[in-house]
């Protein structure tokens, strides 16, 4: 049964509302890889120039310095036409040349190439023929691209982010694109908003709705704007957590007891009960592999973070240091698991490896939550409060490079970053 | 003697939430403070005399019954109902053993510092203690649903401890409120 909220229509209302988030390096450490990204030939006759775009890509994971190239004349867009010894000179490592080509059907062709400098070889060369409203989507590709040519891992500028922005007592969700542009509120209400988990393929949002005056987790299809309330029993629902086969949900529900996790089917059903015991258990996360569902309980006198088998049993605990270990988000890979821990009344975003039980604080905020990850492992999102706002900052998960995501508008928290695209 | 009674069953039902810090408030039994709080319904002794209106007021929103009082604050990581509290809790029971027809929803909140879903799981907690004042007073359980807002509904903004303090609490609700 699909419902369609009453919040879907203001959603559609609140599409003209939107609050640019702006992404700020605030600390980048280790060596940086000097980039030489030029102007694209023909970029400036359309909306959307694309060289500037991937070059700010690059230069906010920290991991590239972009080489100044002003008074480069003529710049090159062509192989034949690339100095490599005067890109030697200039200490660039990589580069990369391109064209913008409007086509007789109104799109335009986009071709770019990246060179190893001192090797002066090709490393890449893709075109892509595209609407001129693509052109920032096809400038990310782009970064994608130079990005797993340089690093060898995947790039996440293609991806989108979702968040709570709340403004007085109206509560947007809203998407995003990886870098904070474009940003679209998907949801709005004067109730709360919170736990947005985005399903494996990016297509569904489940959230926790107080629109009912009592949580309730509903999952939200974001191209067709449909709602669907896959748990409202009685008493609360939170807590929601795909499935990777995107088939099921975790969800804590109080219907028999205190807060505990059952399993529910995606379509909404009878949920099935994974946790029996008489503590919170909550926050439930499965592993990428589907084998494991991480956990909040403080069934030992405290709160800390276990694990189970992902159709319920035996529990394992996997924190043990401190009093106040919650909120567990797996890494991509599975071996570590990002979790807010309190340590002297300061809450922080820190890192466990799960094979050896080592743990890593990664920020220094006083009420940092929600961490989660970028799909390539290398960034994690998380809430902060500055000024007694909520912003949301990401930090590398080798805890070096530092982002402030900075918005205009309200509080922003709650955030949960998509998976890669589908293609 | 029913004031120990249920300072017994209490303190038993929160040894058995096993949270760490709840011991720490676990109430001292004092027997004289209770019963000097005024329980009666309807006969406030702090009226201030203001026009009479024509039509019996609701004891429910009547400013000078106690039934109108609806929050239950808690200490820090604590899920105990403070003996304070205690009178407002018992008078919505007795409301509640009377008007059978009544049913309530109590909201559990929670200051904003930890994670949300956590909160929203202690919240949860607290709203449950309220509960079980009331069903110890013969209160049918399927009358009281519990439900959490964690950290989502903040009675005052700041953030500090004045602040806190008044976020962590319990609200009672009447059905169609």
């Amino acid at each position: 049964m699909i419902r369609q909220l009453a919040a879907c229509l203001l959603a559609l209302a609140a599409l003209g509302a939107r609050a640019q988030l702006t992404i700020d390096i605030t600390t980048s450490g280790g060596r940086q890889v000097p980039v030489a990204i030029l102007p694209f030939a023909g970029e400036s006759a359309q909306p959307q120039a694309v060289s500037p775009v991937v070059g700010a890509d690059l230069a906010r994971t920290g991991l590239f310095r972009l080489v100044n190239t002003v008074g480069v004349s003529p710049v090159p867009t062509e192989p034949s036409e690339v100095n490599f010894v005067d890109w030697q000179a200039r200490a660039s490592e990589a580069l990369v040349i391109g064209k913008v080509e409007p086509q007789a059907d109104g799109r335009v062709e986009v071709r770019f190439r990246l060179f190893d400098v001192q090797k002066q070889s090709q490393l890449a060369s893709f075109s892509y023929v595209v609407a001129p409203a693509q052109l920032r989507a096809t400038a990310h590709r782009i970064a994608d691209v130079i990005y797993e040519k340089l690093t060898g891992e995947k790039g996440v500028f293609s991806t989108k982010i979702t968040y709570v922005v709340k403004r007085g007592t109206r509560y947007e969700l809203q998407v995003a694109d990886a870098d904070g542009a474009n940003a679209q509120a998907v949801l709005a209400s004067n109730e709360p908003i919170i736990s947005p988990a985005w399903s494996p393929d990016g297509s569904r949002i489940a959230y926790v709705s107080f629109d009912q005056k009592k949580p309730i987790v509903v999952v939200q299809n974001l191209a067709q704007g449909t709602t669907r309330v896959v748990a409202s029993f009685w008493g609360n629902n939170s807590a929601p957590a795909w499935s990777p086969d995107g088939t099921r949900l975790a969800v804590t529900l109080t219907k028999d007891d205190i807060a505990q996790i059952y399993a529910i089917p995606a379509a909404g059903g009878e949920p099935r009960r994974l946790t029996v015991t008489p503590a919170i258990d909550t926050e439930a996360n499965f592993s990428p592999d589907g084998k494991w569902i991480a956990f909040t309980s403080d069934r030992g006198g405290s709160p800390q973070i276990y694990r189970m088998p992902a159709e319920g049993g035996p529990a394992q605990r996997l924190t043990f240091e401190g009093t106040y270990n919650v909120r567990p988000r797996f890494s991509p890979d599975g071996k570590s698991i990002a979790f807010v821990q309190r340590e002297s009344g300061k809450f922080r975003i820190a890192v466990l490896e799960v094979d050896t039980g080592q743990v890593t604080v990664l920020t220094d905020g006083t009420l940092d939550d929600s961490p989660t990850y970028a799909p390539n492992g290398k960034m994690i999102l998380y809430e902060a409060q500055v000024g007694g706002r909520g912003q949301l900052a990401a930090v590398s998960s080798d805890g070096r490079v530092r982002q402030r995501l900075v918005s205009s508008a309200g509080d922003v928290r709650d955030p949960a970053w998509g998976p890669l695209p589908t293609n | 003697m029913k004031k120990i009674a249920l300072s017994i069953v209490v303190a038993s039902l929160v040894a058995a939430c096993g949270s760490q810090e709840v011991k720490k408030d676990v109430p001292v039994a004092d027997r004289t403070t209770p019963t000097t709080q005024p329980s009666r319904p309807a006969t406030s002794t702090t009226t201030s005399p203001t026009t009479q209106p024509a039509i019996a007021a609701n004891p429910l929103t009547d400013p000078k019954n106690i039934l109108s009082k609806r929050s239950v604050y808690f200490d820090f990581d604590s899920n105990v109902v403070k003996d304070e509290f205690r009178p407002v809790v018992q008078a919505h029971a007795r409301y509640l053993v009377d008007k059978k027809d009544a049913r309530i929803r109590v909201e559990g909140n929670c200051d904003e510092r930890g994670s949300r879903e956590y909160n929203l799981a202690l919240g949860q907690r607290r709203a449950e203690a309220v509960k079980r004042v009331m069903t110890v007073l013969g209160v049918q359980e399927g009358r009281i649903e519990t439900v959490s807002f964690g950290e989502e509904k903040p009675a005052a903004a700041g953030h500090d401890e004045a602040a806190w303090a008044q976020n962590r609490r319990g609200d009672i609700k009447y059905a169609g409120e």
